[in-house]
């Protein structure tokens, strides 16, 4: 069975092979003429004062942490989704639970306005 | 002779594995016809959104302007090999090639034909067929949500991170969508494996069962692709250049490389997955070789659809944006899951 994946990494070398050979290329054929000016990131002309790590807005994480349980969820519904025929209505019933819990899940995520952008 | 063939073969065609030379040389085929149609899809979108602006698109290098992909690429990599002072450099190198292994790796899932013989070797016509199938997908596009968190971050440009950042959060909500939307195509063909989902298609393409389910998919596949009305990402008016606004040459044709075959891919997916892969209508029943110009023309069709809904549709604000996926799209792909499964139980 798992050489059914052998081709994958075919395609991970491949893709390797296509960045590594653009990079290496463009180092070889670009001009390099570097200056104090050329080196700043960009800002519109004005000297930034940028640096790593800086504060950003807290959505960010939130939408980080429900991907997560959303995500999951999605995951899980997969190998009933595969064997759902089989199972019947044994697995229909448990699939309408398993959403209805996470259906409560997201409305007291909404009503808590974690979705509402700010 | 070929569809009786191929019929004979579906039950075992899952966890197929051709000899290891017929992989690695399919693998290499599959990877060149992908490495060819990208320079097409560049081609065709700078043509035909000029005409749809009323005017020429690129028409200077070669006739009609054919050889401008080629151009482009000589000209990005005899372009200074930039990086900014604040840059962390290894990084800086990585994002870019991340993305393209990510696209490139993702190409391999999707399914040309099924197994044919070719010269008394039964070959599988595409890179991997996995009982995975979708989960494939999503794993390497969590490898390119890498390249361009890692791209936006290490450049130590305030767009670039902003960009990123938009990025990151766009990309993760909209997965859960596109995902909930597939539940519904997996239900109905009993299986996560592309060739037997193609296969489960054979009496009516899934665009009309599941035909919610393929709005969400295309939705979402607009999103995660970074393609308008959804590029905040790369937002010029207000970013810039998003996350990539620090790169240059070789790098940025990289970035440019993989949103486009990521553009290929999701095509590709979308007519494995609703289209009926390689099928016609009406019983049209071609010989086995056709197959892969089947599927090559309809994934023609949705690079077209991606271009024209650029050019018709403006960018959404970006809390719209958010809401959009988190409260209309994820409820409604819930909602088409559980009635699909409420009605597959029902019937059968």
């Amino acid at each position: 069975m798992l050489s059914t994946y052998a081709p994958a990494i075919v395609f991970v070398v491949l893709g390797t092979i296509i960045g590594i050979a653009f990079t290496v290329l463009n180092g070889v054929l670009g001009t390099s003429r570097p200056s104090p000016a050329k080196l700043d990131p960009y800002e519109s002309g004005m000297a930034s004062e940028i640096k790593q790590g800086f504060r950003f807005g807290i959505s960010f994480y939130l939408v980080a942490m429900l991907f997560l349980l959303f995500d999951i969820e999605v995951l899980f519904l997969y190998p009933i989704a595969v064997q759902l025929r089989a199972f019947g209505t044994f697995a229909l019933v448990e699939t309408i639970v398993f959403i209805g819990l996470l259906t409560v899940a997201l409305i007291y995520v909404w009503r808590r306005g974690a979705l509402t952008w700010k | 002779m070929t569809g009786a063939l191929s019929h004979m073969l579906t039950p075992a065609v899952v966890g197929y594995a051709e000899p290891w030379w017929m992989a690695i040389l399919k693998s290499l085929v599959i990877f060149a016809i992908g490495l060819q149609l990208v320079p097409l899809v560049l081609m065709a979108e700078r043509k035909i959104l000029g005409r749809f602006q009323n005017r020429y698109g690129p028409n200077r290098v070669g006739p009609f302007g054919a050889m401008t992909p080629l151009a482009d690429i000589v000209k990005l990599l005899t372009k200074e090999s930039f990086r900014p002072r604040t840059a962390i450099g290894w990084l800086f190198t990585l994002a870019p090639i991340l993305s393209i292994i990510a696209a490139v790796a993702a190409l391999a899932i999707v399914p040309f034909g099924n197994v044919q013989d070719i010269f008394g070797t039964p070959v599988g016509f595409y890179g991997i067929d996995v009982s995975i199938g979708p989960l494939y997908v999503f794993a390497f596009g969590a490898v390119a949500f890498y390249g361009i968190m890692l791209g936006g971050w290490s450049s130590g440009s305030k767009y670039s991170f902003l960009g990123s950042m938009r990025a990151a959060a766009q990309l993760i909500s909209y997965e859960v969508a596109q995902g909930m939307a597939l539940v519904g195509v997996v239900i109905t063909a009993q299986s996560m494996s592309l060739t037997e989902i193609v296969e489960g298609q054979g009496g009516m393409w899934y665009v009309i069962p599941q035909f919610v389910g393929f709005l969400i998919f295309m939705i979402a596949s607009f999103a995660e692709t970074n393609r308008p009305p959804f590029d905040l990402v790369e937002a010029d008016g207000e970013l810039v250049g998003g996350y990539m606004t620090e790169y240059g040459g070789g790098r940025f044709a990289l970035y440019y490389f993989a949103e486009y075959l990521n553009v290929l891919v999701v095509s590709g997916l979308a007519v494995t997955l609703f289209l009926g892969g390689w099928m016609l209508p009406f019983g049209i029943h071609p010989p086995g070789w056709v197959d892969p110009f089947i599927v090559i023309g309809k994934m023609g069709l949705f690079v077209v659809f991606f271009i024209w809904v650029r050019a018709t549709l403006p960018r959404l604000r970006y809390d719209q944006l958010m809401s959009f996926g988190w409260k209309v799209l994820l409820p409604l792909a819930t909602l088409n899951a559980l009635i699909t499964a409420i009605v597959v139980v029902a019937w059968y």
